[in-house]
């Protein structure tokens, strides 16, 4: 199990891995919204935070066709179906490469992108937090999307239509933590209630995926 | 650790590809599937490994004894062939990978990463990939593509020495290995052409256990 984890990390790492490919995606969406929006003042600041979120969510869905694809296209993936490692365990760790790969670096980058949207400072922890909660949920649900469409040529369409409808709930609430926190409201509601779904996520979507992949691998 | 097969008949897209096939090989045994393009001989294959359910009938095989290795080869492009060897030996929770690397030839290239690779070299290091899962019951499709006259004896040689360590393999081929203990197995009396699956099992979505 480890072994495939450090494996994923290290592809990731290497040319052509894509690791840079969320962040960079990230980067761009927000350093171009203010240019965008216009310098009204406090427009910024008042929107900041759906905005750090629903780039986080869409730098996400960029490379969720990467975490099954490339292992059905070289065989990899039927390889492992018949290895003593059970599916289910398959598709959680890829889902925590995912997120190792791509998530934990928007948590790292959203602060400093926060500061270029003039993000009040009450707001950081609760961004963090909210993103820190929320992302684990994003790379579960991925993980089932892509385990669903990883036999199709050009499946990313098909896979993000899938996925979107299912980050829904996250970002409500990962926004709304987010846009309470730098409002200095009270968070904690919406943050248990991310919080429960990263937990759902992550306990049900390896199952989910690990049928999926059964069927896609027949 | 032997595999039997009863009346198994094996579907592929949706379509019915073979029936009624029956065998058995024992340890210390290889048996040779036989038969033109198209006969079945890959969804035979994929069949025992588990990945396509049978549509009828059942394969007897030894819990988590069966080695599978089909048309692609299974490496990671960006890995050295240490590091994909390596890697597929903790996953099967074997010891080492010095075995595999001798019994290939494989000890000039371990640093080498393999898109470097000719093709022959991949299949190469795809075919040690057998020798470190540890597992009794080897199912190969087509394992001498683009391997040339040498590699292919050198793979005889890997195959008849699994085999006398109590091993046994099924192995789908058009060329002659010149194994000792071989027997051949036409398929081509159990194909079935152009017959749908049972509707239910056509779309996996509907039969059980998908959802």
């Amino acid at each position: 199990m480890n072994g495939l984890l450090i494996r994923d990390l290290r592809l990731a790492i290497r040319a052509g891995g894509g690791f840079g490919l969320g962040l960079a995606f990230f980067l761009i969406v927000i350093v171009l919204m203010p240019f965008g929006i216009g310098p009204e003042t406090g427009m910024i600041t008042r929107i900041a935070p759906g905005i750090l979120w629903i780039g986080a969510l869409l730098a996400c869905l960029l490379s969720l066709d990467r975490i099954f694809a490339l292992d059905w296209e070289d065989g990899s993936l039927e390889l492992l179906a018949t290895s003593p490692l059970p599916l289910e365990a398959v598709a959680g760790i890829k889902a925590l490469a995912h997120w190792l790969t791509t998530g934990l670096p928007l948590v790292a980058a959203a602060p400093v992108l926060a500061v270029l949207l003039n993000l009040p400072p009450q707001g950081f922890p609760w961004l963090i937090a909210s993103l820190v909660l929320g992302t684990p949920a994003l790379s579960a649900i991925g993980t089932f999307g892509a385990a669903l469409t990883v036999g199709l040529k050009r499946g990313g369409l098909l896979l993000s239509l899938l996925v979107l409808p299912l980050y829904v709930p996250t970002l409500l609430f990962g926004a709304e933590a987010a846009r309470r926190g730098a409002d200095g409201m009270d968070a904690a509601t919406p943050l248990a209630l991310l919080a429960g779904i990263t937990c759902l996520a992550a306990a049900a979507m390896p199952f989910a995926a690990a049928a999926a992949l059964r069927v896609n691998l027949r | 650790m032997s595999l039997s097969v009863h009346s198994l008949s094996c579907a592929r897209g949706g379509l019915q590809v073979l029936t009624g096939v029956s065998f058995a090989v024992a340890p210390g045994e290889a048996l040779i599937l036989r038969g033109p393009n198209g006969a079945g001989k890959t969804t035979l294959l994929r069949t025992l490994a588990g990945l396509t359910p049978p549509l009828e009938g059942h394969v007897d095989a030894p819990a988590d004894g069966i080695a599978y290795a089909g048309h692609a080869d299974g490496l990671k492009a960006q890995l050295s062939v240490a590091e994909n060897l390596r890697f597929w030996s903790g996953v099967f929770g074997a010891s080492g990978i010095d075995r595999a690397v001798d019994a290939f030839d494989l000890s000039d290239l371990l640093d080498r990463r393999a898109s470097n690779l000719s093709a022959g070299q991949k299949r190469r290091l795809s075919l040690a990939r057998l020798l470190v899962t540890g597992r009794p019951v080897w199912c190969l499709d087509e394992p001498t593509v683009s391997l040339d006259v040498d590699n292919v004896a050198r793979f005889a040689r890997a195959v008849e020495v699994h085999l006398t360590g109590g091993g046994s393999a099924i192995i789908a081929t058009h060329i002659d290995l010149g194994l000792p203990n071989a027997r051949s197995l036409d398929i081509g009396p159990y194909t079935r052409r152009n017959q749908p699956a049972a509707a239910d099992e056509a779309d996996p979505f509907l039969s059980e256990g998908a959802l």
